[in-house]
């Protein structure tokens, strides 16, 4: 695979702002468009663009299965945790008011949407690059 | 909502679509229903539903592409029907 300079200097220019872009989907997904399943899969769109200009070897080595499997463990659990711990004060799975009411803490269910949020984020995104990790490995073959 | 635009982007769409079927090379296919997903994108921002809009721009148009075009490498490229 040929390695070009111009698509490897404007791809390591453009990662950094389509993370933030998709941090900033996530985060925003409570108050308009957007959300983790999206944010997700725009934040794993920046790692198909790092393996398109610098090959699948080159972002394996900074983001390996280890990684993976563990982020995708951490989303889902951060997401079932605050549902669980909603089911402590007598609420229902996912009712950010039912914690609100007993802490005492305003506005406490809007990072509680966010935090959920994020675990999704993180799940999606991890699922998403092992998929395109599986379905770019031509076995040692040159592609 | 403007009935013209909406007319002209369906009757885009539906071009695509049918395109996206009836051409041989699968990764010309490929390339058509990125096209149509991009459409239906704008189509469903056009309704006001920026939400599947912002979801049918990132899977439809992004992830699907890319794995329909890993696929494609890993197999033929030719249609055989």
């Amino acid at each position: 695979m040929r390695r070009n300079v111009i698509i490897k200097t404007v791809s390591r220019f453009l990662v950094p702002f389509i993370q933030v872009y998709a941090l900033y989907v996530i985060v925003h997904g409570a108050l308009g468009a957007g959300g983790g399943f999206q944010g997700g899969v725009v934040f794993a769109a920046s790692f198909i663009l790092m393996i398109i200009a610098f090959g699948l070897t080159c972002v394996r080595e900074r983001f390996n299965y280890k990684w993976i499997v563990m982020l995708s463990a951490l989303g889902i659990t951060i997401y079932a945790t605050i549902g669980l711990l909603c089911l402590i004060p007598g609420g229902n799975y996912l009712e950010y008011g039912s914690i609100e009411a007993l802490l005492g803490i305003p506005h406490l269910h809007g990072y509680l949407i966010d935090a959920v949020e994020i675990g999704i984020g993180i799940t999606v995104m991890a699922t998403m690059t092992s998929i395109i990790y599986d379905m770019g490995d031509t076995g040692g073959e040159s592609s | 909502m403007i009935w013209e635009l909406d007319f002209a982007l369906l009757i885009f769409m539906i071009f695509c679509a049918i395109a996206a079927i009836t051409v041989r090379d699968l990764l010309h296919a490929t390339i058509i229903l990125s096209a149509y997903s991009l459409i239906m994108a704008v189509i469903w921002s056009e309704m006001n539903a920026v939400d599947v809009a912002f979801t049918e721009a990132a899977v439809g148009a992004g992830i699907t592409t890319v794995l329909f075009i890993a696929a494609i490498a890993r197999t033929g490229r030719r249609s055989s029907d």
